[in-house]
């Protein structure tokens, strides 16, 4: 049954252009075309970089904020955004302190952390699905009363001694160099990278940040899946706060402090729209890869770590600002 | 007067007497004239921000870069101040105020020319200037004993009863409330935060309009970079790390709505005196100054709950209009 | 030809005048001019350039080609301000207004009256806004915020505003579509004062008795082109239509015969606090049921509610003979009730995503398996509905973005059908697509109800409710104010319903 009668209807094909032309395309490679230029400048910089323990070394300086972010970047494709990462991380590193003084166990101080993080991912999610509340403001507002808690709790103290036991969590090898950390960071990405790209899920979340009212109106229940996303992100920030509390072997109310930042960074480097709606975990990835072997490289040069932010905060900028200006050039518009 | 009593600001100024009564009753004093004039003076740099913050967020935007701006020009004027304990004051501060409304304009023009999301730009911007304070102060302090007597003194000089600090802080309220009020470029913020897609078809240039908001809120920084360092004596590349956010919080609890458009001078006033107050009032009552950030952080909450905007839909029936 | 005797020479002239979108030319070589003293009606169908026309009046856009000439000097407009410096003031038919602030700083915003230093004279803005709501006839007061006015009010401080200014050229985009009766006779007094003061008046409206009332000249446009202009005195409403349409009113609608179904919807009492109330109606299967009513009458509100986009405070809805409930899009969906939405845009369509993508987005648990996406079966199920629709486009994974009003139409109405609903409502189908698309849609309309799929048809356009509905609807206020069948349906029954006559005669 067609419209115009007769007439067969006409041959819409299935893509426009071939798979080669996107990938060369994309966002991606752009960045990955830069981490290889950073790579060989270090190469180049110190003859200390090629060194796989070194190498491996490096990685610490991504894990624990590349977990959140993969979480983070669904949550900023679905157009909204949690700052209390950070703040999760604090608290949630402080249970565990707290909990220890009791006599917990690794496994039940691994179990409080995921617990707290997911918690506290519940918290934002109600105050943004259920009371309706701007996301970036109310996780401003969690963000500080999350930590705040930690400060209460400890003051200027700190929580240590920690059991060996939970150590392999933050400093363990599962092979060679590779480490528990930089192996969770491999599964995560995996396990990120399918869920936002190939199952009905990561197509909602897509659908939700491009256009939430039309997503609403095709039947998605938008507020649910906003409410996992905050969920995961909490829990991906109880994970992150297991590990590096494991890692540093004690808690203070500082932990982590401005990471949230630090990860929103990640995420937009990662070509993630902050606007909602598109994006990658492959950009994520890379753009942790990235991060990465800037924060190494640079401290390969003695370069202190407040200035590796210039390059990090310069990089984000002038990776988003340059397509604009040269069109803003080019055509005199930016869009 | 009875628009007055349901606004936010009414709740606002409510609560914050409620606050201060609270903290009267654990410690006598603490409403004495000459203590809440001690507690104004101490909340004038986060008053002076926030109303720069109020000017961005009202056009839809946000500055996170504000605190980095502030440490950058605050170095800068100490640095100064320390080769050369000759230079002027005033002249000092007039480097401050260049210094952060250039900052500022970078904001603004990436914004305004290139079309990137504030959060994204003054993301990468607080980062930078916080770096670049490392970089030209190759991370070294400058103590009190480097700053001139007139560099410390002034922010502090007795002028019929009030710090200057204090003056300089009511007159920028004062200056915001008529800017805001009655000048053309005031109500184009309330216009582009408010309906963007309606400001065009009144005349108003959206993107100029967002430019000159953080132009505004970068030369307030940088005013605040030479009265914090001056202050508080002492400059290095932590200071201020951080305020970006009581920034935020003042203007949150003060009522202007994150979505943009709506807000008042007093509204971010009251909303810094708020978190000023509760600073204050924690040591008096005894409470340990480690539950303060979980107290902003719940005044947040609560506020952005209280000041959540309800769209009621459109009213047809003739019965409802009412 | 030349006409040189000065109380007609135009104050403002548009020759030749090109403005092209993505996908689709709004405006292609049109011609208009405006006299002072003069009142010219541009009528068109929805869709065929006019709002593109004002935009570019008022300086919002700038035409690919042509020139503009006030006096007879050509001039640009690159801003709003440029425009109405030029005289040049419009009432809008989107509101662009703006909730937070009062009435009176709406009307005046971008060119308060200054005091001493420059500043605001909040005063005089407050007397000034009085004079002004009081020369329309407006009883509002000035220090209200806008919010809190209802949609009428609203409108009528759009007016204000456009009157605010100093102007020679005043452009109305269907300034009565959402005004009462009383309201809109005061309207028209006002034209008749703005014609003494020699003003020249752009009136722009869909209502034939309001243009032979009080228009002087007329203008026709039809899918982006200027196709005549004249004196109103020298037209009957029959040759309007028709130039507007471009063909006879019979052959733009397919021929179909109504076979009734068994009932399959039926609700009773609906009622919701601020928007609708008492509405109660059946539809049938292989029903077309249209809704026609103004502008703000309620039609889209009482759809949203029966789709779950918003909650009825009472009534009831039976699906089948058994009552269903109704909380979200989802549960709607659920029960085989779909809502092709009037914002396609905003509502309708996710433009950013691939044209497959929005095709199965309702339809993913049917092309997944266990919850992965299974891409295959996406391009099939997008295909069959897609080319059934007969799609324009380059591929299934173009944009929607990319396409024409129509042809994004033609995705949303694909993506409802995927999900083999019962019930279909469509709000305002045809609004602002080519006529290609037009006609497509309504074909489609007709195949469906004949395969004994129930349609909702919300409308505004009477010849489309004449031409597709076995029955109609007639709101007014958020009340039903008539429903009629096929046989007594006339344009003058439909208008008197939605506007009220019966009540001001």
């Amino acid at each position: 049954m067609s419209l115009t009668e007769g007439t067969r209807p006409r041959h819409v094909p299935d893509r426009l252009s071939s798979r080669p032309t996107r990938i060369l395309r994309s966002w991606e490679l752009l960045l990955f075309g830069i981490g290889v230029l950073i790579f060989l400048a270090n190469t180049q910089a110190s003859p200390y970089f090629l060194d796989p323990w070194n190498l491996s070394d490096a990685t610490f300086n991504f894990t624990e904020k590349a977990f959140i972010a993969f979480a983070m970047a669904l949550l900023i494709i679905s157009g909204e955004i949690d700052l209390s990462v950070a703040g999760i991380i604090a608290l949630a590193s402080t249970a565990m302190g707290w909990a220890l003084q009791w006599g917990v166990g690794a496994p039940g101080l691994v179990a409080i952390g995921l617990s707290v993080g997911l918690l506290c991912g519940a918290v934002n999610g109600v105050l943004v699905t259920r009371l309706g509340l701007p996301s970036i403001v109310a996780t401003i507002g969690t963000m500080s009363l999350f930590r705040g808690i930690s400060y209460i709790v400890l003051g200027d103290q700190a929580f240590n001694g920690y059991p060996p036991e939970l150590a392999f969590l933050g400093r363990g090898y599962v092979f060679w160099v590779i480490s528990f950390e930089l192996t969770l960071f491999l599964l995560f990405a995996l396990l990120y990278g399918t869920l936002l790209h190939f199952t009905n899920f990561g197509r909602q979340i897509y659908a939700i940040g491009n256009n939430p009212t039309a997503a609403t109106f095709t039947g998605i229940r938008v507020a649910r899946v906003k409410m996992i996303l905050f969920l995961l992100t909490g829990l991906m920030s109880g994970i992150a706060a297991v590990c590096l509390t494991a890692r540093l072997g004690s808690t203070r109310p500082s932990i982590a402090f401005a990471w949230e930042l630090e990860i929103v960074t990640m995420v937009v480097l990662g070509g993630v729209s902050i606007l909602g709606g598109s994006g990658s975990i492959l950009g994520v990835v890379i753009a942790a890869l990235v991060i990465g072997l800037v924060t190494f490289g640079l401290g390969l040069l003695n370069v202190p770590g407040i200035v590796m932010s210039i390059f990090i905060g310069g990089l984000l900028i002038a990776v988003i600002a340059l397509p604009r200006l040269v069109r803003l050039l080019r055509t005199g518009r930016v869009t | 007067m009875t628009r007055f009593l349901k606004s936010r600001e009414a709740i606002l100024l409510g609560a914050l007497l409620a606050l201060v009564f609270l903290a009267e009753t654990r410690f006598s004093g603490f409403a004495a004239p000459g203590n809440l004039v001690r507690i104004f003076n101490d909340t004038s740099i986060l008053i002076i921000l926030a109303l720069g913050q109020t000017m961005v967020i009202l056009t839809r935007c946000i500055d996170l870069s504000q605190a980095s701006n502030l440490a950058l020009t605050g170095m800068v004027t100490a640095m100064m101040n320390a080769a050369m304990p000759g230079l002027p004051v005033p002249l000092l501060i007039l480097v401050a105020v260049g210094i952060g409304l250039v900052l500022g304009a970078l904001n603004g023009l990436l914004v305004w020319k290139l079309d990137i999301p504030p959060i994204v730009v003054t993301l990468g911007t607080l980062t930078i200037f916080r770096g670049l304070v490392f970089l030209v102060s190759g991370g070294a302090w400058v103590n009190s004993h480097e700053m001139s007597a007139a560099y410390k003194g002034f922010p502090r000089a007795d002028i019929l009863g009030l710090p200057v600090m204090s003056w300089i802080a009511l007159a920028t309220i004062a200056a915001f409330a008529v800017a805001v009020n009655r000048t053309s470029l005031g109500r184009a913020f309330y216009a582009v935060g408010g309906n963007p897609g309606a400001a065009v078809y009144t005349g108003i240039d959206v993107g100029r309009t967002r430019f000159w908001a953080f132009v505004i809120a970068g030369g307030l920084a940088g005013l605040c970079g030479y009265l914090w360092v001056a202050r508080y004596a002492v400059a290095y590349t932590d200071v201020a790390g951080g305020f970006e956010l009581d920034i935020i919080a003042a203007c949150v609890i003060g009522g202007i709505a994150i979505s943009g458009g709506l807000g008042t001078v007093t509204g971010a006033v009251l909303g810094a005196l708020f978190l000023g107050t509760i600073k204050n009032a924690l040591p008096v009552a005894g409470i340990s100054p480690f539950w303060q950030m979980a107290i902003s952080g719940t005044a947040i909450i609560v506020a952005v709950a209280v000041n959540r905007r309800r769209t009621p839909g459109r009213i047809i029936l003739k019965e409802a209009k009412a | 030809m030349k006409d040189t005797s000065p109380e007609s020479r135009e104050v403002l002239s548009l020759e030749a005048i090109t403005k092209t979108f993505p996908g689709v030319t709004a405006l292609n070589d049109v011609a208009l001019s405006l006299y002072p003293g003069e009142v010219t009606a541009l009528v068109g169908e929805n869709g065929a350039g006019k709002s593109t026309l004002v935009k570019i009046l008022t300086g919002i856009y700038q035409p690919d080609g042509g020139t503009i000439r006030v006096d007879g000097a050509e001039t640009r407009f690159p801003t709003a301000i440029a425009a109405q410096s030029a005289g040049i003031t419009a009432i809008h038919q989107e509101t662009v207004l703006f909730d937070e602030l009062s009435v009176a700083e709406n009307i005046f915003l971008g060119h308060a009256p200054r005091g001493r230093f420059g500043l605001i004279d909040w005063a005089r803005l407050r007397v000034d806004a009085k004079a002004i709501l009081e020369r329309i006839g407006a009883r509002l007061d000035p220090e209200t915020p806008l919010k809190e006015l209802g949609i009428a009010s609203k409108h009528l401080v759009a007016i204000a505003r456009a009157l605010s200014v100093e102007a020679r050229v005043v452009v109305m985009d269907e300034p009565t579509a959402s005004l009462s009766q009383a309201e809109i006779e005061e309207l028209y007094d006002l034209v008749e004062r703005l014609k003494a003061e020699g003003k020249a008046i752009l009136f722009i409206s869909h209502k034939f008795d309001e243009i032979f009332r009080i228009a002087d000249r007329y203008t026709v446009f039809r899918d982006g082109e200027m196709v005549d202009a004249g004196r109103i005195t020298e037209v009957t409403e029959d040759q309007l239509v028709e130039k507007m349409v471009g063909r006879t009113m019979d052959a733009i609608f397919p021929d179909r015969t109504f076979d009734p179904g068994p009932e399959i919807l039926r609700v009773e009492g609906y009622r919701h606090p601020t928007e609708f109330a008492e509405i109660d109606f059946t539809l049938r299967r292989g029903e077309i049921l249209g809704f026609y009513g103004l502008v703000g009458a309620g039609r889209s509100e009482v759809m949203q509610a029966l789709f779950g986009v918003t909650r009825p405070s009472a009534g009831r809805v039976l699906l089948d003979g058994q009552e269903i409930v109704i909380r979200s899009p989802a549960d709607a969906i659920a029960q085989g009730i779909v809502y092709v939405p009037e914002d396609r845009g905003h509502q309708g369509a996710i433009t950013a995503l691939p044209i497959f993508q929005n095709v199965t987005l309702p339809s993913l648990p049917q092309t997944s398996r266990h919850g992965f996406i299974r891409m295959a079966e996406e391009f099939a199920l997008a295909r069959e509905y897609t080319e059934r629709l007969d799609l324009r486009a380059a591929a299934l994974d173009q944009n929607v973005g990319n396409l024409s009003g129509g042809n994004q139409q033609k995705v949303v109405i694909a993506k409802w059908l995927a999900t083999r609903p019962k019930v279909i409502i469509l709000d305002e189908p045809t609004k602002g697509i080519d006529v290609g698309s037009k006609a497509a849609v309504h074909a489609f309309m007709a195949e469906l109800a004949a395969e004994g799929l129930a349609v909702i048809m919300v409308s505004s356009e009477i010849p489309e409710i004449l031409g597709m509905s076995d029955r109609a609807i007639v709101l007014r206020d958020g009340r039903i104010a008539g429903a009629f069948e096929r046989e007594d349906l006339t344009p003058e029954i439909l208008v008197r319903a939605a506007a009220g006559y019966a009540e001001v005669a």
